[in-house]
């Protein structure tokens, strides 16, 4: 069943970006662009002490492409008002075209090189400074009208349990299918925990090449794990209850909801319509670097690289993460974890598994939170200053023209 | 509305789920009859809905998530010492930490 979303209110005020795109906050990126960079920028952000100065960056000094246009997403996300850049100077990142990038979009943006600036407490100084001039800038950005149909929200599982497949995952899939059916675009990913779903997910693309394109992805996912050695599965997981590989996908499957899949994008691809959409995150070729996402927060970054505004948190066992630039919603689906971290949990799934709730009822009240949040609400994550950010090495190949039917169509 | 402590989400179920922590030498109603657990069950966890034989694809959701690697009486813990994935193995805790 569709939760109707008419009587709430599905507008808001929003920051209206120079490039056109639609922000719920207004965050500036201090971003270093190698670990050896990485302590001054958080000196930074730490001088600053703002809930609204985030700390992001890349820690690698040997050139990805993959990792650049991240930056350059994350960058320019439209959650973001300004950028400072912090640079060692030798390494590898391309900070000049990721300046250009930056000013370009029509956001303020300044570049600060230690090796040039005299060391680290000079460019400690300078940057915040900098900072202060660029929140200023900032600040002066006009605001306007936002719709639902407007937004980008992206979900996640961590620290699944027993729990997760039968009450919170659900409820996410609920409220997918009510924002998605108000025009918002809804993004699912993690195709390792989608392993033993395969061939039912791909009966829900809007056309049979797009439903080749998502089992594709799958299979290319179980392949990756399976070299890695592990699969998508962590001992917490076994802990819970939950047995298998299969069984956790199964759960994790749920958050999509019943809507038709519209589209498989790869990280910074901005969903093309309202809707569903797959975020493909395994990478492509034989495995290079390591795990595909090594632990959750990596998978949130990608899809906020897709433009994600806020992201839906499951957890069974409790995880406590939030994230820079997007505001993190946890919806909690155990009863006993919902009690002992309440403070950490902005939803309350496992009443669910009591009998005190319905998937109907707690998914009506994730999408009325979804519009809180997009509004201005913080989330409790948001509000505890939890700032996760990791970004690390892939590689990916542009997905084909089959992943993407209703790109450059009319609106779904 | 399921009652009790075990659920069962889909007719063709072969395993229930835990939804209220349950004890050993506890009486619980499976498809109307009367059965008395063998194993301390926790939340999230899983029983056999009827009797196991390894081999056995085992459904919940109403898909299959795996099969059984030894035989597992009614009302049995089904986890990771009775049953296993078709697809990729599982791990613990205990894959590391032996160089010491």
């Amino acid at each position: 069943m569709v939760i109707k979303i008419g009587d709430m209110n599905t507008s808001f005020q929003a920051w209206l970006r120079p490039d056109g795109r639609k922000g719920i906050r207004n965050v500036i990126c201090v971003a270093y662009l190698v670990e050896c960079a990485h302590h001054v920028a958080r000196k930074i952000v730490n001088t600053c002490d703002d809930g609204e100065v985030h700390l992001i960056g890349f820690p690698g000094c040997y050139p990805n492409e993959y990792a650049y246009q991240m930056m350059e997403s994350l960058c320019t996300h439209p959650n973001v008002g300004g950028v400072v850049l912090v640079s060692l100077g030798c390494e590898s990142f391309n900070r000049e075209a990721l300046k250009r990038h930056i000013e370009a979009s029509g956001r303020p943006v300044e570049t600060y090189v230690i090796q040039n600036e005299g060391g680290t407490l000079e460019t400690i100084r300078k940057g915040v400074e900098a900072v202060r001039r660029i929140q200023a800038i900032a600040r002066q950005t006009p605001r306007g009208d936002m719709d639902v149909s407007e937004l980008i929200i992206g979900t996640i599982c961590g620290g699944s349990d027993g729990t997760s497949g039968i009450t919170a995952n659900p409820a996410v899939g609920r409220a997918f299918d009510a924002l998605g059916a108000a025009g918002a675009a809804c993004i699912f990913e993690e195709t390792g925990e989608l392993v033993g779903c395969e061939t039912i997910m791909a009966s829900r693309a809007i056309t049979p090449e797009l439903g080749a394109e998502l089992e594709a992805a799958v299979i290319k996912a179980e392949a990756y794990y399976t070299i890695m050695g592990y699969g998508s599965f962590a001992p917490g997981n076994a802990e819970g209850g939950l047995t298998t590989q299969e069984e956790k996908s199964m759960g994790a499957y749920s958050k999509s909801g019943s809507a038709p899949i519209c589209g498989v994008i790869k990280p910074g691809d901005i969903p093309p319509s309202g809707g569903l959409y797959l975020l493909d995150v395994v990478p492509d070729g034989e495995p290079r670097f390591g795990f595909p996402n090594i632990s959750d927060n990596a998978e949130i970054v990608e899809m906020i690289a897709c433009g994600a505004h806020l992201t839906l948190f499951t957890t069974g066992r409790g995880s406590v993460v939030g994230s820079a630039i997007s505001p993190v919603i946890k919806v909690c689906a155990n009863p006993e974890t919902y009690r002992k971290l309440a403070g950490d949990m902005d939803i309350d799934a496992g009443r669910i598994m009591e009998g005190r709730a319905t998937l109907d009822e707690v998914g009506a009240e994730i999408t009325g939170l979804v519009l809180r949040v997009a509004a201005g609400e913080q989330s409790l994550s948001e509000q505890m200053g939890h700032q996760e950010f990791i970004l690390t090495y892939k590689a990916f190949d542009p997905v084909g023209p089959a992943c993407l039917p209703l790109r450059g169509k009319p609106a779904f | 509305m399921n009652t009790g402590p075990f659920l069962l989400l889909h007719p063709d179920d072969n395993v229930l789920v835990c939804r209220q922590h349950a004890f050993r030498g506890q009486s619980i109603t499976l498809d109307g009859d009367i059965v008395v657990l063998t194993d301390e069950i926790t939340v999230g966890h899983k029983i056999a809905r009827r009797n196991l034989k390894t081999g056995d694809k085992i459904i919940k959701y109403g898909a299959p998530i795996g099969s059984m690697k030894t035989d597992a009486a009614r009302a049995a813990h089904v986890h990771m010492h009775n049953m296993q994935s078709d697809y990729i193995k599982s791990h613990t805790r205990e894959v590391t930490g032996h160089g010491h």
